[in-house]
């Protein structure tokens, strides 16, 4: 019906209609190309903002805003160093933790459990990426920190590291800690605070696990039934099928997910704000408290002036890139999968 | 000599599968001892004072201003984000889908997913906040608008990418069946995949709203935070996770006590959200396949 009239009103006013048509099809086109572009414009708008508002640091310490561990606002003198190594080693030590984790759950729910609990445990996995991040810093403030402090610290100095940090101060020194180098150095106490680089470490472990074990769970299940079924048919074990088989083909994406899990610690700010203590020195002991780049940004950026303003954008600048190079890889590596299945 | 060999490869196997629901139960259990102690303490804490009082620094603890801050941020954040993100989205799927600015763009757009909230709202404060302190001479600097900008930069990518994937799944047939009868292509989109494809960009919209509402970074530059009631989105505003980090930093067991009853608030609003937007698109899904 609707089509007749349609092509009724279109021979009695062919001409004029089409060129209406066109002109609002090519004004629609670029209304929605324009919206597309803003995505673009937002990533360079963030990096570039970044860049102008930390102009004046960069300007002023140069390459020597990466090295020094100098940060005094009494004295305007601002060094990277200590946010920076606090950022990559509470996210080095989140990688260590939720890649096995991951790996185990992604494992469990595509080949080990029966078929019936694999959706609801997967909705719970998952159910932990919907959690604000400013839960996790208070779970992680009020109850994890005192916990960790009381439980795992304790046990950690006595059979890992060193009671005091100074070699010289007496103290019991655990076996490792006398036979591996730099093991007493990493595990010593000097603070009452619970916070540290590690409880920090921990917490975004957790954060990122439902995303690194999701992508892996979902790769997983990519992989051609046929070429499981025949490694089953030679009697290899599940284990053999997953390890042998299954993780050698999907290890690109695999790699991916554990970069996208790499890219969330990195630019994880409230939680890792509660739990890291925000204590601008660096330590080698993985107990002390320190700072991460977002912390310092969220600690700091509200009282700040002048050159420290300038510094903490500069620091965003560089958080901005790293992370987006590390978002970079991933989504390539997520994408050699892709094509290799033809999609 | 085999007989061993076999042992050592069932050892292994079971070992590993052992572990491996062992690694589940760690996650499970994690995600109970949060949900746990969230509901623990924020329910204790739960009272009406919470819903008709405002802020602990100026009445007997309360948090309504900081929700309703939240409510007009949040409907700012989305309300920019929605028309821009669906038709960006639109055009991924509908114009240049497979051409080379779109996927790279559709990349960027899975970039600017995972980037660091923190940053976006620096981004804000320079193009927003810094701006409207120099035009009002020092009368207006930190705003809610500046606040929903903010989140609508963390909307966007959500919506976008739902839309485009929302879009992409309809029939392609629908599409050659209203091109064949010379209806116009915006009328296409907006009429006929749009509507096709509806329940589904919703799902985007509510998705977007669970990630912004618990965000807190980006509004501390922006928003900013504010002890009174205010309905005014051109002053600084308040919000509940603001008021939970600051509550949660205030030495006093009371306030960290208030702090909880907003994170019990907010982890089941964002809960609940998440849970329903899972509902509609897996029943979408169901209805495509």
């Amino acid at each position: 019906m609707q089509a007749d009239q349609g092509v009724i009103a279109s021979t009695i006013a062919q001409e004029q209609r089409s060129t209406r048509d066109a002109r609002h099809d090519r004004l629609f086109g670029w209304l929605l190309k324009g919206c597309a572009l803003l995505v673009l414009a937002c990533l360079l708008g963030a990096a570039g903002s970044t860049l102008w508002g930390g102009r004046e640091a960069f300007g002023t310490f140069g390459w020597g805003f990466l090295t020094s561990a100098e940060w005094n606002p009494t004295d305007d003198v601002y060094g990277a160093l200590v946010p920076v190594a606090g950022t990559i080693s509470t996210s080095l030590i989140a990688l260590l933790i939720a890649v096995p984790v991951s790996f185990g759950i992604a494992l469990y729910l595509s080949e080990v459990a029966p078929p019936w609990l694999r959706t609801p445990v997967s909705s719970a996995i998952e159910l932990l990426a919907g959690i604000p991040s400013i839960i996790y810093g208070m779970w992680g403030l009020f109850i994890f920190v005192p916990f960790f402090s009381d439980h795992i610290k304790p046990w950690l100095i006595s059979a890992l590291g060193r009671e005091s940090c100074d070699v010289h101060e007496a103290g019991n020194v655990s076996w490792v800690a006398q036979h591996v180098p730099f093991m007493g150095k990493m595990f010593c106490n000097e603070n009452s605070f619970g916070g540290s680089v590690l409880t920090a470490g921990i917490v975004l472990a957790i954060m990122i696990i439902p995303f690194i074990s999701s992508v892996m769970r979902e790769v997983f299940q990519t992989v051609p039934t046929r070429l499981k079924e025949s490694a089953y048919a030679l009697g290899s074990s599940t284990w053999e099928v997953s390890w042998d088989i299954v993780l050698p083909y999907t290890r690109s994406a695999v790699i991916g997910g554990i970069f996208l899990g790499l890219g969330r610690a990195l630019g994880e700010t409230m939680a890792v704000t509660f739990i890291i203590g925000n204590k601008m020195k660096l330590s080698p002991s993985l107990l002390d408290p320190g700072a991460s780049i977002a912390s310092t940004i969220a600690n700091q950026f509200g009282e700040a002036a002048g050159l420290q303003k300038s510094a903490l954008m500069a620091l965003a600048f560089l958080l901005f890139v790293v992370t987006f190079i590390v978002l970079l890889i991933a989504r390539l590596m997520l994408r050699r999968l892709a094509h290799k299945e033809g999609r | 000599m085999s007989n061993t060999l076999y042992l050592r490869r069932r050892v292994a196997n079971v070992a590993a599968l052992g572990m491996s629901m062992f690694a589940t139960l760690i996650g499970l259990a994690f995600l109970a001892w949060i949900l746990w102690e969230t509901l623990r303490q924020g329910i204790s804490a739960i009272n009406w004072n919470l819903f008709t009082k405002i802020s602990v620094y100026r009445e007997e603890g309360g948090l309504a201003n900081a929700m309703v801050g939240s409510l007009i941020i949040n409907f700012i954040g989305i309300a920019i984000a929605t028309p821009i993100g669906v038709l960006a989205g639109a055009w991924l799927a509908e114009y240049a889908n497979r051409t080379k600015l779109g996927e790279s763009i559709r990349f960027l757009n899975d970039i600017l997913l995972s980037a660091p909230s923190i940053v976006l709202g620096l981004f804000v404060y320079t193009i927003v906040v810094l701006p409207t302190t120099v035009l009002s001479d020092h009368t207006t600097s930190f705003t809610g608008l500046a606040g929903g900008i903010a989140l609508a930069l963390i909307a966007l990518p959500v919506i976008v990418r739902t839309t485009d994937e929302m879009l992409r799944l309809v029939p392609s047939t629908l599409r050659e069946a209203a091109l064949s009868l010379g209806v116009p292509q915006w009328k296409l989109t907006t009429q006929i995949l749009m509507r096709a494809a509806r329940s589904g960009i919703v799902t985007g919209v509510l998705l977007a709203l669970a990630r912004i509402s618990g965000e807190t970074a980006p509004l501390l530059f922006t928003a900013f935070g504010n002890n009174f009631m205010t309905l005014n989105p051109l002053e600084k505003m308040p919000s509940l996770p603001q008021a939970i980090y600051e509550y949660t930093k205030d030495p006093d067991p009371a306030i960290n006590a208030i702090a909880w009853a907003g994170a019990f608030v907010i982890t089941m609003f964002v809960l609940i959200l998440s849970l329903l937007s899972r509902l509609i698109l897996s029943r979408n899904k169901v209805s495509h396949d």
